[in-house]
């Protein structure tokens, strides 16, 4: 305690704080202008700010069905994105190639059904092939590049990349698939309820892989916090020295990462496939997660799921009610500006720990 | 034997601070430049001048300009692609505004256009670091993109949507349009290579450059040396961007001849352009064109060189063997040295002057 | 280090080797043709079933045959992942062995070799796809866009829609959407559909997908369920097509009430669908099924013995029929090169008047074993692409049949408008060559 106390000013606010004052004050002038008619309809300022809002009022069933739309893509990129962290976290490698291992184990799946193997027995051999492919990756790749900057290890898993791409259209050739999902017990239809003077429309397929998502995500908590292989693996994600030290093998570890990370293709894999078809185009939506990722910080579990849903229900929104003023499309963009509001104000994305610099 | 300084003494400081400090480097550039003029062109061979060294070329200047700000200022950056399209569109649109000023001239004018473009986006560079600044960049990608689809006026309403290069001439011969010959259209790409190349040098090696690699080496340090950050950073983006964009105008009318932009600016751009720096080597002019080529001419030869060499591939397996052989290569080069083929050419270099009687 | 020195000596020689030895002309026996076909890429699924007809064909040809007029033709596939750059090095490494005519198969390699198709004397055949504006044959000799441009498919589309509704009339009011892939391909038929809203009285709502969205496109279908448009038109390539059909069958929008362009209408763009797809339509001028002689040709020469890379079951749907009916037009075109010059080993430029000249009437589809396959198409020195007619097909949950008569487009409001785009092309490609090449007799 020292002895004398600076006197406190008696209002001062973060840059942050002054933001969102001025946001909000913003808000309630226009708001206030609109409904004592200073801003009539068809003005610009009432379009962009005020009409979007009138609608979600007066057709609130869609906006129950975007929001729900954006709930189940969110938890899909959060699939996604839970891939990156989970393989970031234990070995610093930003890993390009988690979008063609959703392709890769997606097609290996349908590949083995047509071979004519029973369905559940072909996610089993998938999860084989998904094992095989993270002991190379860390025989080959991982083990030989060891205390490499990070941009370097990002590059090798381009490498991986191409590899997986030549490889599987090499095996399984180009041809888009049809997911197996009935043969997997995915239910199909979907459930249809009337709300406030229209209908909302659940596909039991999202609803499926919102479940699927959810229990995923509880089982690697799981496995993270009460499991020894789970401290091993966040003692690796602390400091490689430090665990090392204390006898972690990160060589094992790092096959589980990668094995992890390939059953999360899988799933992914599996979700995105019945929702479309499998086929290599999909390796772009991989791409979705970045800004994800990013808004949750790299090394977040719960960053990835949060996430995940504020793009997807913010992307949803935003190219619902404010796409067609710019003539739509403005999904392909928007995920990024959404995420890079947020890193203004939290550099480190929302999760991700804070960053510390020293000289 | 041959390439021995010995006996090069230095009498200035001037002589001590050359590029080229060594006289067999100069022989050894005088050679090469020698070769590209005249050489290249006295072979005659159309395929050679279009799908190898054009390509090579344009994505040298591009790698140059993505090296700029990833390898030398240290800011990671996956816009590259998009501020190439800044600059083929801005070209576009100078040189169908004003037809009567040399193509040459907006060729590097946009370049201009791209830098401004560049420092709007890198704005947030100050507060956002490392992969969470690809965000970003990202951003820029995606935004520009669908401005690109979005904006007629960016190319001219036309009814196909895709920037239609018009005849221009240098000295009376056609550089630009269909009747272009190969020859002078690489000609004219050679030269601003050079050129910019030349700028370049002088940049890294000067004032500028050595702020830059010191906000790289630890931006906090480089602040606290007197530094200013924001200004050398906004300055690496605008110089960066320049070389993007006056490569993209160069890409769109020496080498491709129109067509249709938004498929050639894309994602896959931005992230070629950067493995091209990661596998030259970050921080070095030469690994620039070290990486273009590698990666620009790898797959080229080897769809097109190994049949000619009595290796019978076709059709799709080929193409999916070129993948597989470019990921392992790609692999192959990180495990054998991680700082890229500009770091082998320096231990070539190292060699060379021992041999061939090593102490 | 030796690995190292071994594995860069061997590039350099591949280099070399591959940089000098790259054009060597075909024997003068053989007619070579290039195909440009991607088989690999975001886009294969489309790619193959067409690679595969167009390859099928024209080896059936020399099977049968012996090639056409005793010449046997030197099929090669070149690769190009639909991607524009590996698409112009096919174009360059193949021009130099004497190739009669190309087949880009992607509007945006096409857009890039029309500018070059003039001064290499090569013609290019975009059979349906490319740039609309070079059905003008005055304008763009070299190009050959038959039988249909996308902006007489629009036009289809409307007449399509009205004759269902009950007349032209009816569309008054109305709201037609078009849900396309956010690129130039995706957005040709604009035109047509705007001025067509104008005439009739609809509103038209645009309904863009970007590239990286293609298999995400709920945001926008749920734009469609709030703007409940009459009818849809899908220009859409690749996986955008099959989840466009999933996403219509999960939003309750009526399937035939949804019509594809041809390039919307595979197999597998609907087969994915699954019960929903059921009566999804698309444009066609061929037909789909294996019932044809020229298919049982295929079968009987190239698909039992095992030298066909598609699987037998796949032989005759859709796509793998538009690949047949593409050759076909290839192999036409050099026959009636042959007839004109009276050479056999035929020239680029003699391809192109033989292009030029062609007349496939019913007499000779009969011949050719493609009775009711397609319509009589005719080209003539100005009108590069016939304007042929089209007919709509209906999925009907395991194979797409024929669902109307061939409906002809409407070449009034689509020519004049082409003509004025091929004019605009040439003002703003300046230097862009005046037509010198002669036309032939009685055309």
């Amino acid at each position: 305690m020292s002895a004398i106390e600076a006197p406190e000013p008696p209002l001062r606010l973060t840059p942050t704080g002054w933001t969102l004052l001025g946001l909000a004050g913003a808000a309630i002038l226009l708001l206030l202008a609109s409904l004592t008619g200073v801003i009539g309809k068809g003005n610009p300022l009432d379009t962009v700010f005020i009409d979007p809002f009138r609608q979600m009022k007066d057709a609130p069933d869609l906006l129950v069905q975007t929001v729900w739309e954006g709930l189940v893509s969110g938890v899909l990129y959060a699939l996604i994105a839970l891939g990156f962290v989970l393989i970031f976290k234990a070995s610093g490698v930003f890993n390009f190639a988690q979008g063609i291992m959703v392709v890769f184990a997606g097609l290996t799946l349908v590949g083995f059904y047509e071979m004519g193997v029973p369905a559940f027995l072909a996610l089993i051999l998938t999860l084989g092939v998904m094992f095989l492919l993270a002991v190379s990756v860390e025989r080959v790749v991982l083990r030989p590049l060891v205390n490499q900057p990070d941009i370097i290890l990002f590059m090798a898993t381009f490498g991986i990349t191409y590899v997986l791409i030549g490889l599987g259209e090499l095996v399984f050739g180009g041809n888009p698939k049809q997911m197996i999902a009935d043969q997997l017990m995915l239910p199909k239809g979907s459930i249809e309820f009337p709300f406030a003077g229209g209908f909302v429309a659940l596909q039991k397929i999202d609803i499926a892989a919102a479940l699927i998502a959810a229990l995923m995500i509880a089982a690697l908590a799981f496995f993270f916090q009460k499991t020894r292989i789970g401290r091993a693996l966040r003692a690796v994600a602390d400091s490689h020295k430090a665990a090392l030290s204390v006898g972690i093998s990160l060589n094992q570890i790092w096959v589980i990462v990668w094995f992890t990370a390939g059953i999360v293709a899988l799933v992914t894999g599996i979700m995105w496939g019945a929702r479309s078809d499998v086929s290599f185009a999909l390796q772009i939506i991989a791409l979705k997660a970045l800004p994800v990722l990013i808004l949750g910080g790299f090394t977040s579990v719960p960053g990835a799921i949060v996430g995940g849903l504020i793009i997807g229900i913010g992307e949803k929104l935003g190219e619902f009610y404010w796409g067609p003023l710019v003539g739509g499309g403005i999904e392909s963009w928007l995920a990024y500006f959404i995420a890079l509001a947020f890193l203004l104000f939290r550099p480190q994305g929302l999760f991700g720990e804070k960053l510390i610099e020293r000289i | 034997m041959f390439y021995r300084e010995a006996g090069q003494f230095k009498t200035s400081y001037a002589a001590d601070m050359a590029v080229f400090p060594i006289r067999q480097d100069r022989i050894g550039i005088a050679i090469i430049l020698a070769l590209a003029y005249l050489g290249i062109p006295a072979l005659q061979n159309e395929f050679l001048l279009t799908s190898v060294m054009i390509p090579m070329l344009v994505f040298s200047l591009a790698a140059i300009g993505l090296n700029l700000l990833t390898g030398y200022t240290g800011l990671l950056s996956l816009g590259t692609g998009a501020f190439m399209g800044v600059g083929a569109y801005a070209c576009y649109k100078l040189t169908t505004l004003f037809p009567g000023v040399n193509i040459i001239v907006w060729i590097v004018a946009s370049g201009f256009v791209s830098a401004f473009v560049g420092v709007l986006f890198g704005l947030p560079s100050l507060r956002i670091k490392g992969f969470y600044l690809a965000v970003a960049t990202l951003a820029a990608q995606f935004f520009l993109q669908w401005c690109f689809v979005r904006i007629p006026w960016l190319y001219n309403y036309n009814a196909s949507g895709a920037i239609e290069v018009p005849q221009r001439t240098l000295f009376g011969l056609p550089v630009t349009g269909a009747n272009a010959t190969p020859e002078t259209r690489y000609l004219v790409l050679l030269t601003l290579v050079v050129v910019l190349t030349w700028f370049a040098s002088n940049i890294v090696h000067g004032r500028v450059g050595r702020a830059w690699m010191a906000v790289r080496d630890m931006d906090i340090a480089a602040e606290l040396m007197g530094i200013r950050l924001l200004p050398t950073k906004l300055l690496a983006f605008a110089v960066s961007s320049f070389y993007c964009g006056v490569a993209g105008a160069a890409m769109m009318f020496l080498w491709y001849g129109g067509g249709e932009a938004n498929d050639a600016f894309n994602i896959n751009q931005s992230f070629t352009i950067l493995f091209m720096v990661i596998i030259g080597g970050l921080g070095s002019l030469i690994g620039s064109f070290f990486g273009a080529a590698f990666i620009s001419m790898l797959p080229t030869i080897l769809k097109f060189g190994l049949p000619a060499i009595g290796i019978p591939l076709s059709g799709a397996t080929a193409e999916h063997l070129t993948f597989l052989t470019v990921g392992v290569l790609i692999i192959f080069f990180l495990i054998v040295e991680p700082h890229g083929l500009a770091r082998l050419w320096q231990i070539a270099k190292q060699k060379l002057r021992l041999w061939p009687f090593p102490y | 280090m030796t690995l190292r020195k071994l594995t860069l000596g061997t590039m350099a020689a591949a280099a070399v080797a591959g940089a000098t030895a790259m054009a060597l002309p075909a024997s003068a026996q053989e007619i070579y043709v290039p195909l440009l076909t991607y088989r690999t890429g975001p886009f294969a699924g489309s790619g193959i079933p067409i690679a595969d007809g167009m390859s099928d064909y024209l080896r059936m040809l020399n099977e049968r045959d012996g090639g056409i007029g005793g010449v046997k033709l030197s099929v090669e596939e070149c690769e190009t992942g639909y991607d524009t750059k590996k698409g112009v090095e096919c174009y360059e490494s193949t021009k130099g062995k004497g190739a009669v005519m190309y087949n880009p198969y992607s509007t945006g390699i096409t857009l890039q070799i029309i500018p070059k198709a003039a001064v290499d004397k090569i013609p290019i055949l975009s059979m349906s796809y490319g740039l609309s504006a070079s059905a003008d044959g005055n304008v763009f000799p070299w190009v050959f866009i038959p039988p249909v441009t996308y902006w007489d498919g629009a036009s289809v589309f409307i007449q399509h829609a009205a004759a269902v509704e009950g007349g032209l009339d009816k569309l008054k009011g109305k709201t037609i959407g078009l849900i396309h892939l956010d690129a130039p391909y995706g957005k040709e038929p604009i035109p047509v559909l705007e001025k067509l809203a104008a005439t009739y009285g609809f509103t038209l709502k645009l309904y863009p997908i970007a590239a990286q969205d293609m298999q995400n496109q709920g945001s926008t279908w749920l734009n469609i369920r709030r703007d409940r448009p009459a009818w849809l038109y899908v220009q859409g390539w690749g996986a955008m097509n099959p989840t466009a059909v999933k996403e219509a069958a999960k939003n309750g929008f009526p399937m035939d009430r949804m019509v594809g362009v041809w390039f919307a209408g595979g197999d597998d763009d609907a087969r994915g669908g699954g019960d929903g797809a059921k009566g999804y339509k698309a444009l066609n001028y061929h037909q789909a099924g294996a019932n044809y002689p020229v298919i049982q040709d295929i079968m009987k020469f190239i698909v039992d013995k095992g030298q066909s890379k598609a699987p037998k079951d796949k032989v005759g749907e859709s796509l793998y029929n538009r690949g047949v009916y593409n050759a076909m037009l290839i192999a036409e075109g050099i026959r009636n090169a042959q007839k004109i010059t009276g050479k056999k080993a035929i020239t680029a430029e003699d391809a192109r008047r033989g292009l030029e000249a062609l007349n496939i009437t019913d007499a000779r589809l009969k011949e050719m074993g493609m009775e009711g396959f397609a319509a009589p198409l005719k080209l003539t020195c100005a009108d590069h692409s016939g304007h042929n007619q089209v007919f709509i097909h209906q999925w009907d949950g395991a194979k797409w049949v024929k669902a109307s008569d061939w409906i002809t487009p409407q070449k009034d409001v689509v020519r004049p408008m082409l003509e004025a785009a091929a004019a605009d092309y040439a003002k703003s490609n300046t230097g862009w060559p005046q037509r010198t090449e002669a036309c032939e007799k009685g055309s």
